[in-house]
């Protein structure tokens, strides 16, 4: 056992976060960890700092070890946004912190888990602390690509990066740790492109199954606009309620609690002024976070209707590569037979746009009705 | 005239009339009359009690409050109070511009049988146009019906302005007024909102469209809700023209959208077809990326955008 069984299919980058744990002349005070969404950058992190943690370089099965992983040790800040982005107000809480020695471990660790979500002055206020640290403090920032922090902060940092896991080895792990059933494992894993956290939401909830058949089939049923503005329609409303279906208990909850912190009764019509403005902050929040999700959902719809494009494509040239889709063979072998791949090609340029649209805030469905008149089949 | 007066209602204009209307009246009934405004939003406590006791050298008072909906806490208690008790020889004339703030001075008002004027809300093209007319006819005058219509477009937006055009008519014209004259006076303004805009576009009226488009940025129109506009009547006349055929009502429960708007769109649907509707969401999609910080000048991509659809729109 160690810290590292879950970090999978990462063999370099494993060699190399080992051996800056067990060299002291191989260790840096600041990382960059990136790789593809999924492939498990914020385990890796975590099992690096469980690894500075423990006495033995991480066996995976002391105390130290055990409370870095899931977050509870004193020593390791974990900073993960579910806002649009880390403000500044937070960065310099961080730097804070990274100042003070560390309290029991052997070293102070914080890690950013969204470090492309930090404002310009956030990673502004974080230089001089990345430069400069206090001794035993280590950063580890995380992002999908080097270019999505500023290059000063990229400068500042040591990289390790991590690549697209194989399915095989995903499936293994969460057959391994969820106890999920090989095939199912093997499934999801492919149908998530070696997404873990994806692979397991996958293999877990049938709503989660369902909903990606849906949007997979859309390809193969647009025909008309009329066809494509509904298409649309259903993209966005998938999206909004698997974010509704996520978030509904869990801002109820949150309110609860916010209520009983404060000593206010949860049941009076109207609460006193203070209290409202409590409750305004959290409403806020929890609206910035159901936009987000509700936008990531989306992101995630348009990479599931890529990668149906993208199996009709390695077909069509009889490549010896996995299909992403197995699963759904009618619809690729539909799409290979009406399309030519030069079509196949411009209907996933404009999943492309309509991603690189909703990222600039254009309204989705807007984007999303541009694109899907565009993967008009052939009547 | 009671000595109570509550005016309640959104329209700042027929408020303020309302207003000069009591105070005019109230100083015909008594020459020395006092007039004390309160501001409700700096209010003092004990404030009300000081200015409505009786004064030394007599005369009648009357207190004006206005936008109690802003009132202070303290306010709003000492009307209470007020209320309870309301002194013989002093009027209490209160505003109100809506909302929940306060609404138990407004209950309480009523309770004491104050006289209540409305300052209900001129918002549609309709309301306009009768405020319009009833304007007129105060004065003895009368308007044709495209002249009114005119006159709205061109200074509907504020009605401020809508009621100073009625009375440079009146004053300085005789006659029915008609849309001639409106010309003479108002030609080439135009309220011009991203609604105009999409209107004139999917009707296929280039030059008016641009022309609205032009005007709304210089009157300082934001591109980004005339684009969203836009796509908003794209999308609507998508929908309703892959609901085909049936009765208005039933494709407008089916499609999401009140049955004029499906009416509408029917009109301008004759001269579309699917594809040029495609292509016209797409070039509407482009222009909201381009606004949205992905080109250089949002302006240019909007008028882009409205051309691609009024082209669309011809090719038929």
């Amino acid at each position: 056992m160690s810290v590292w069984d879950d970090v999978v299919g990462q063999e370099q980058a494993v060699a190399v976060l080992d051996r800056a744990v067990r060299e002291p002349e191989s260790m840096t005070h600041a990382w960059l960890f990136t790789g593809p969404p999924g492939s498990g950058r914020s385990n890796a992190a975590r099992a690096f700092a469980a690894a500075l943690q423990c006495a033995s370089a991480g066996c995976g099965t002391c105390r130290e070890c055990r409370t870095a992983m899931d977050g509870t040790h004193a020593d390791v800040t974990i900073v993960a946004t579910e806002g649009l982005s880390i403000k500044v107000k937070e960065a310099r809480e961080l730097v804070q912190e990274a100042a003070r020695r560390p309290s029991l471990g052997r070293w102070r660790v914080v890690i950013i888990e969204d470090a492309d979500r930090l404002t310009e002055q956030a990673a502004d206020a974080l230089l001089k602390a990345l430069e400069e640290p206090t001794p035993r403090t280590v950063w580890m920032l995380c992002t999908p690509s080097p270019e999505d922090v500023l290059v000063t902060v990229r400068s500042r940092t040591r990289a390790v990066r991590l690549r697209t896991p194989a399915a095989a080895d995903v499936a293994a792990l969460l057959h391994r740790r969820d106890g999920i059933d090989l095939s199912m494992a093997l499934y999801a894993a492919r149908a998530a492109q070696s997404h873990i956290g994806l692979a397991r939401r996958l293999a877990r909830d049938d709503g989660a199954r369902t909903r990606r058949h849906e949007i997979l089939t859309l390809a193969s049923r647009i025909r008309t606009v009329g066809d494509a503005v509904a298409a649309a329609a259903l993209i966005a409303s998938i999206a909004d309620e698997e974010g509704e279906s996520s978030s509904a208990e869990r801002d109820a909850a949150e309110r609860a609690r916010l209520l009983e912190t404060l000593g206010a009764d949860p049941g009076a019509r109207t609460q006193p002024p203070h209290i409202r403005s409590q409750l305004k902050a959290l409403e806020d929040d929890q609206k910035v976070r159901a936009k987000r999700f509700a936008r990531d959902m989306v992101d995630r719809a348009l990479i599931d209707l890529l990668s149906i494009y993208r199996d009709a494509l390695v077909s069509a040239a009889h490549a010896p590569v996995e299909l992403v889709n197995a699963d759904h063979r009618g619809v690729v072998d539909q799409l290979r037979s009406t399309l030519s791949p030069e079509e196949i090609l411009h209907a996933m340029d404009a999943i492309g746009q309509a991603r690189e649209r909703i990222d600039a805030n254009v309204p989705p469905l807007l984007a999303l009705e541009a694109m899907a008149v565009s993967l008009r089949l052939p009547r | 005239m009671s000595n109570l007066v509550l005016i309640a209602g959104p329209e700042t204009l027929l408020i303020d009339r309302a207003v000069d209307r009591v105070l005019r009246s109230a100083r015909e009934s008594a020459e020395d009359l006092e007039v004390i405004r309160i501001a409700a939003t700096t209010y003092t406590a004990g404030e009300l009690t000081l200015q409505a006791s009786p004064s030394l050298f007599g005369g009648d008072k009357l207190i004006l409050v206005r936008d109690l909906d802003e009132a202070v806490d303290d306010l709003v208690t000492d009307l209470d109070t007020y209320l309870s008790a309301p002194a013989p020889d002093v009027a209490l004339v209160v505003t109100h511009k809506g909302g929940q703030r306060a609404k138990r001075i407004l209950d309480a008002l009523k309770k004491a049988g104050a006289e209540t004027v409305d300052a209900p809300a001129i918002k549609s093209d309709r309301d306009k146009s009768e405020f319009v007319l009833a304007e007129l006819s105060a004065a003895g005058r009368t308007a044709r019906p495209d002249a009114v219509h005119a006159l709205v477009d061109a200074v509907g937006k504020d009605l401020r302005e809508l009621a100073a055009a009625c009375q440079q008519l009146i004053s300085d014209t005789h006659g029915v007024i008609d849309l001639d004259l409106v010309t003479t006076y108002h030609a080439g303004k135009v309220e011009a909102t991203g609604f105009r805009v999409a209107d004139a576009a999917v009707a296929g009226n280039t030059g008016e469209a641009l022309r609205l488009l032009r005007h709304a940025f210089a009157v300082g129109v934001d591109p980004v809700p005339i684009v969203a506009v836009l796509a908003s009547q794209l999308r609507q006349l998508v929908k309703v023209d892959a609901a085909g055929r049936g009765r208005s009502a039933d494709i407008a429960r089916q499609v999401g959208l009140a049955p004029w708007q499906v009416d509408k769109a029917r009109r301008v649907l004759g001269g579309w077809d699917s594809e040029g509707l495609g292509r016209s969401i797409q070039a509407v999609a482009a222009a909201d990326f381009e606004v949205k910080g992905g080109g250089r000048d949002p302006e240019y991509a909007v008028e882009r955008a409205v051309l691609t659809i009024t082209r669309e729109r011809r090719r038929h």
